[in-house]
């Protein structure tokens, strides 16, 4: 068992150093260098599509899932090797995506065998982009208590209604969408639907941030058809569906907490700003305390998130557990773009300029501000926590 | 290797934990308190751990131990940890069995320990924060050495069987290297022990060493070369100590959840109010976070990888950890929780001993930040 690992490690290893390109093992400096394909993929650079092509082509991209459904087949322990070796030589993810984040996972956990070889695999070569449709204007926090409408017409439902903070709506192919189907019950009549954003009906508008940017939108539902073969679970059972993957996507956004590949741009970018001193230590005393405290939780963070992932695939998690992950795991990065801000002091001020890659670092410091709010906020987790995990009253 | 307990360790885990609360729940360091125990400890206690197996949990099984890890030696000091339980455990079991272990001085104690029959206590610090300074010094004398300077901190020396000593042999006070790690007896000519009595109301000594003379037998490993087995030591015991303090951080927090959701005031249960669940679940996080640095730094050190950054981060996570645990046990007692007669105190006092023993969070941050290059 070991003797096979170690083989795997090493071929893995080999094959890695052979077919990332070194571009490709270049920390990720903004938005620019994630890779989220689509049907109009926006390539910043052609060794990004090289990437996901060799990933995608041995299932890499999604290395846990089974490979009738475009994944890798890979056990557990296989999926952790792949994962350090990807880290020790900084290699970037080849695909990001809502697909294999969010979805997937639920496909894999709901979806009929149709559903799931009609859209796993193309989840897997990053053929498709999602988005994801559950918030509404009255209903962030209290998700259930949403209002677009599915009316039944035989084969299909037609739905109208508005979402908001739609992240990618505008550039994404597909949408998972929480529906009414029944006004009966909160939670109990609501239905999980995926549909073509292409659909006549669907509308988009972007919604202007802080960072400057407009990932997201208002999203507009008018009379769009929608068969029924695309519901997800059975009629009203969509909560299950949408908290399975909510699940999912806490544990996703926690990993930002995390040391990531490619150096740390905390201490790099600190060192670079206020220089050592004869000692070898930052020449700012009370930002090198304040670097080293985070560093703390940080890596033991890290070793929270190896925990919770071990005890995932062993089925000993508890499933309130990414609740906590998130709610850590967000605040920590926020706490780390405070302190790369307070490092760089007015360079990581500038907003356009070169020096600040068109003012990658303020983009990046205020996009964090969203970690405890998006996927829930963190007042939700700690809600969560408290009832679920501690069994407080009330 | 999974980051969680296997089934033996579990096992291990659910035996030691019902010993401890069993034969050592908080009532017996409040009697040993009340009593102005001046051994701060139980030697009968010591002996039923010996029974159980447990003190030799370190030790080599053709040494007469059970020869099982750091992992587990951490299950069991977790135990004592959340029972408050006073004992020598720590440095006797984990500290001192590391140094020892692959030198000339394990046929000698290990039986003794696995017995249940000895106690060592460890003289490493000479300031009152934790450093990597050694000053006192080991001269050459005959074919032994003299010993003179000053220790402190030192748990249980007055009491024990022998004390391991770090002593300079070689270069100044700062250097990594010409320390030389001695085997002492306690009553031995030049060597004034004065027990002073701590917050938590264990006992540590202030030692001196007026020209305390040693044979060359008395050096664990070689001459200047104790930063091996010291290193070794030093793993060991904020490994353990990490894993004590979060049993003490567990025992609190255990104590407050369960006064939340008993304690009424308006009518309701005290838990029930969502500032007070918002920092419950605030203090499960960083606990659970401390819970999986410990374990990492535990099996590191069991799979013989390099252990030095995970035992730092996890001696400083679970400083900062259990201080909170501590913070928020007595705040959500209320005024109870101020109380003598209540036990959270108790956590409050141990929590701040452990936590400066063997570096502070402060002190381990400083030691990865330096590792790091910044
Ligand atoms: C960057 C970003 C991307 C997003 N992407 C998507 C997406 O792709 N798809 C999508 O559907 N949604 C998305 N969202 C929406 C997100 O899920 C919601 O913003 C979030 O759930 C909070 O809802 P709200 O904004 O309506 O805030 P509200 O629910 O109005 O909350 C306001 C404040 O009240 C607090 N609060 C509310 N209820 C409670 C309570 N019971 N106890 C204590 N405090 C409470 C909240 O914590 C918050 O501080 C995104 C949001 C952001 C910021």
């Amino acid at each position: 068992m070991t003797q096979d690992l170690d083989t795997f490690r090493s071929e893995t290893r080999a094959w890695l150093e052979a077919n990332c390109p070194p571009a490709m093992r270049e920390p990720i400096r903004s938005e620019k260098d994630i890779v989220w394909g689509g049907r109009n993929p926006d390539w910043a650079h052609p060794d990004q599509k090289l990437w996901m092509d060799r990933m995608a082509e041995r299932g890499w991209t999604v290395p846990d899932w089974p490979t009738q459904y475009g994944g890798g087949g890979l056990s557990p322990a296989e999926t952790k090797i792949l994962r350090e070796e990807m880290k020790r030589m900084g290699a970037r993810t080849p695909l990001n995506s809502f697909g294999i984040s969010m979805l997937g996972p639920a496909l894999l956990k709901y979806g009929t065998e149709e559903q799931k070889l009609e859209h796993l695999p193309r989840i897997a070569r990053g053929e498709i982009r999602w988005c994801q449709g559950y918030s509404e204007p009255n209903a962030g926090s209290d998700l259930a208590g949403l209002q677009t409408w599915a009316e039944d017409a035989g084969d299909h439902y037609v739905v109208n209604g508005q979402k908001v903070w739609t992240s990618y709506a505008d550039k994404a192919d597909w949408i998972f969408c929480l529906v009414r189907t029944s006004k009966e019950a909160k939670q109990g009549g609501i239905s999980f639907v995926l549909f073509d954003m292409a659909s006549p009906g669907v509308s988009t508008k972007p919604i202007l941030l802080i960072s400057g940017y407009s990932p997201f939108c208002e999203t507009f539902f008018d009379n769009v058809r929608v068969p029924k073969s695309q519901r997800v679970h059975d009629e009203n059972k969509g909560w299950d569906v949408a908290k399975y993957l909510l699940g999912h996507e806490r544990e996703m956004i926690s990993g930002m907490g995390l040391d990531r590949a490619g150096g740390n741009p905390l201490i790099e970018g600190a060192i670079a700003t206020v220089g050592l001193d004869d000692q070898g230590r930052l020449a700012d005393p009370i930002l090198r305390a304040q670097i080293a405290l985070f560093e703390v939780r940080m890596r033991a963070f890290s070793a929270m998130s190896e925990r919770f992932l071990d005890e995932l695939k062993a089925g000993r998690a508890h499933p309130a557990q990414p609740s906590m992950m998130k709610y850590v795991g967000t605040e920590l990065n926020k706490q780390r773009h405070e302190l790369i801000m307070a490092a760089g002091g007015s360079d990581a001020l500038e907003w356009e300029s070169d020096a600040s890659a068109k003012g990658a670092r303020p983009r990046a410091w205020l996009r964090t501000k969203a970690n405890s709010i998006e996927g829930g906020t963190s007042e939700i987790q700690l809600n969560i926590v408290a009832k679920r995990i501690l069994e407080l009253p009330g | 290797m999974p980051l969680y307990l296997n089934d033996e360790q579990t096992m291990l885990r659910d035996t030691a934990r019902d010993f401890v609360a069993e034969h050592a729940p908080v009532r017996h360091l409040r009697a040993l308190r009340d009593a102005k125990d001046a051994t701060g400890f139980s030697r009968d206690l010591w002996k039923q751990f010996a029974e159980m197996g447990l003190t030799g949990i370190l030790i080599p099984e053709a040494s007469g131990g059970l020869g099982l890890g750091h992992v587990e030696a951490g299950v069991v000091l977790e135990e004592i940890g959340r029972n408050l339980t006073p004992s020598p455990f720590l440095s006797t079991a984990v500290a001192a069995v590391e140094a020892l272990k692959g030198t000339a001085h394990a046929d000698r104690w290990f039986p003794g320990i696995a017995a249940g029959d000895a106690v060592i206590a460890i003289a490493h610090d000479e300031k009152a924060k934790f450093g990597r300074a050694v000053a006192l010094k080991a001269e050459r004398a005959g074919n032994g050495f003299r010993l003179s300077g000053t220790k402190r901190f030192a748990h249980h020396a007055h009491a024990a069987d022998l004390i391991l000593v770090s002593a300079r042999t070689a270069g100044s006070d700062t250097d990594a290297a010409g320390i030389t790690l001695f085997v002492i007896d306690p009553k031995a000519a030049g060597l004034d022990l004065r027990p002073e009595r701590l917050a938590d109301s264990s006992l540590a000594a202030h030692a001196s060493f007026d020209g305390v003379e040693v044979t060359a037998d008395a050096v664990v490993g070689e001459i200047d070369g104790g930063a091996d087995p010291l290193g070794r030591l030093l793993r060991a015991a904020g490994a353990g100590a990490s894993a004590e303090l979060l049993g003490v951080g567990a025992g609190a927090s255990d104590m407050t959840l369960g006064y939340l959701k008993e304690r009424k005031q308006f009518g309701t249960l005290i838990g029930s109010f969502q500032a007070l669940q918002h920092r419950a679940a605030h203090l499960y996080s960083e606990l659970e976070v401390a819970r999986a640095a410990t374990l990492k730094a535990q099996q590191l050190l069991d799979s013989g990888e390099p252990a030095d950054e995970a035992v730092a981060i996890a001696k400083a996570m679970t400083g900062l950890a259990t201080t909170l645990a501590v913070q928020e046990g007595i705040q959500m007692h209320g005024g109870i929780g101020m109380t003598d007669e209540y036990d959270i105190g108790f956590y409050m006092k141990r929590a701040r001993v452990l936590a400066e023993m063997f570096g502070d969070s402060n002190y381990h941050a400083n030691a990865l930040a330096e590792a790091a290059g910044y």
